[in-house]
């Protein structure tokens, strides 16, 4: 009997790792304006859902061979001159729709197509833990590993190049860990919310940070809070818990709006 | 030493021309300014200097390990990123306070560490980036029309401060500007680039050159004017590309 068996600590330990990954790379997400490339790339991933199923490998494969294809997809288009929003638009959801429509193709295996648009936190297993802060701490580690270099892209690319820095790897470098975020959160949140998970809480923490590292810092405590909070709340009132979590987030992001409103009121 | 050789540097954009068989170099200590009309390519130059644009042929040469300070045009900050002077100094290395300080101090910009980058005025941001420009010891410090959006007493305060710099650290300076008669008084060497270079020189001597009237002529009146009653001594500029109609500047 160890503390992993009850499965209310396996999810908040899941919803705990995806908050305090999720976070920082969704500050990069809000500073490059990539809010709708979050978007596509975890709405591609139902059709790694539908792939992993049908080749009997593990969900988590599929759905990171899938995201990074979307990803590198839409990195590759926006150079070539096609608008962004209008592209991320077309992409994001026929994918999801040509996912839906794959899983429907899918004979014999019955698949509970609600865990995976909205997730299933409270079926989290020992595995999927394991897989979920093996990815967690591999984007942390990557951010960790790239920061400077990725500030300074996300800052200007021509600083980066006069620097010596690639700014193009390092957008790759966010790619990967983008798709690492999409393929561990699938499990805890669903395809529709992840975007959420990513830009809520770097939203919310953006009025109290006066340098990156620390809005960064309180975007992964706000995500790791409304993780257990969310966890919590559903538990008391019965209700889904992924989409529980995001409201949360979103509660507080209203909360930190309202307050750097009110001091600024009173400043001017 | 050079410290930048271009040879026959020719780059598209969207399949047009920008540059076209540019030969340029830079040697340590020196100042160079580029000046030209608007979509002359002297933006192009300085990007393709630093290796954020691919030459479509011809060759650009770094010296080995050579640190290049970067003053780009502009420099949009978006609004969701926080950031004070202090940390913007830190990118991409990080540097202690002491050589942050000494930096600003440089660039005459003390005393704004703790400020957010979004909260400057025009100056204070210009002069910031010029501090962060020389935290790495440059040996070529590079501005691209780095005066932009400045008033003209904000702009030659700018250049002064620059030459200062200069003195001090030794290094070259390669500049792009509009405001002519500031930036020449400065150069050792003035190239004047329409998709190729139209003529280089001394300073005197590309004021007074045929192909510099025939860019500016129109459009700088008075200040042309002043270069052209001062100097009337003969030059032999190697020009062997096209030109525009020398005689509109007569």
């Amino acid at each position: 009997m160890t503390l992993l068996d009850s499965f209310l600590i396996r999810a908040a330990l899941a919803g705990l790792g995806v908050a305090i990954a999720a976070a920082p790379l969704g500050c990069f997400v809000v500073w490059r304006r990539m809010a709708y490339f979050g978007d596509a790339t975890a709405h591609a991933s139902i059709l790694g859902v539908a792939l992993a199923l049908s080749f009997q490998t593990s969900i988590f494969t599929g759905v990171l061979v899938v995201s990074l294809l979307m990803a590198t997809t839409v990195s590759t288009l926006s150079n070539r001159g096609y608008a962004m929003d209008t592209l991320l638009g077309v992409l994001a959801h026929s994918a999801l729709a040509f996912g839906l429509v794959a899983v429907s193709f899918l004979q014999g295996v019955r698949i509970d197509l609600m865990a995976y648009l909205f997730g299933d936190i409270l079926a989290v297993g020992r595995l999927d833990l394991a897989v979920i802060w093996g990815g967690a701490l591999l984007v942390l580690a990557l951010l960790w590993w790239r920061w400077s270099a990725l500030l300074t892209a996300t800052l200007n690319p021509d600083l980066a190049y006069a620097a010596g820095i690639d700014p193009r790897r390092e957008q790759l470098v966010l790619t990967i860990a983008l798709a690492l975020v999409v393929a561990v959160a699938i499990k805890v949140v669903g395809v529709l919310l992840i975007a959420a998970m990513l830009i809520i809480p770097a939203a919310t923490s953006r009025p109290f940070a006066s340098t990156p590292e620390r809005m960064a810092l309180i975007a992964a405590a706000i995500g790791g809070l409304s993780a257990l909070g969310g966890l919590q709340l559903a538990f008391a009132l019965d209700t889904p818990t992924g989409p529980t979590i995001v409201c949360l987030a979103a509660v507080m992001f209203a909360l930190s709006s309202l307050t750097s409103l009110f001091f600024r009121g009173n400043r001017i | 030493m050079s410290l930048v050789t271009l040879t026959n540097l020719t780059i598209h954009h969207g399949g047009n021309p920008v540059l076209t068989g540019v030969n340029f170099n830079i040697q340590a200590g020196e100042i160079v300014t580029v000046v030209g009309p608007n979509g002359s390519g002297k933006s192009t130059l300085l990007r393709a200097i630093i290796g954020a644009l691919q030459p479509s042929s011809g060759q650009v040469a770094r010296a080995s390990g050579l640190r290049v300070g970067y003053v780009p045009q502009k420099l949009h900050i978006d609004p969701t990123l926080p950031l004070t002077v202090r940390r913007f100094l830190s990118l991409p290395l990080r540097v202690t306070n002491a050589a942050a300080t000494q930096a600003l101090e440089q660039a005459g910009a003390g005393r704004l560490a703790n400020q957010q980058m979004a909260g400057l005025s025009g100056g204070q941001f210009q002069r910031v980036l010029l501090a962060r420009a020389l935290l790495c010891d440059p040996q070529l410090l590079i501005l691209d029309e780095a005066t932009q959006g400045l008033d003209q007493p904000g702009s030659a305060a700018f250049y002064q401060q620059i030459e200062t710099v200069r003195q001090h650290l030794g290094c070259a300076v390669l500049m792009v500007s509009h405001e002519l008669h500031v930036v020449m008084a400065a150069s050792d060497r003035v190239i004047c680039l329409n998709g190729h270079v139209c003529c280089e020189g001394e300073p005197e001597q590309v004021a007074s050159a045929p192909e510099y009237r025939a860019l500016f002529g129109s459009g700088t009146q008075g200040a042309l004017a002043l270069y052209r009653h001062e100097h009337n001594h003969s030059h032999d500029q190697d020009c062997t590309h096209e030109h525009h109609d020398h005689e509109a500047a007569q």
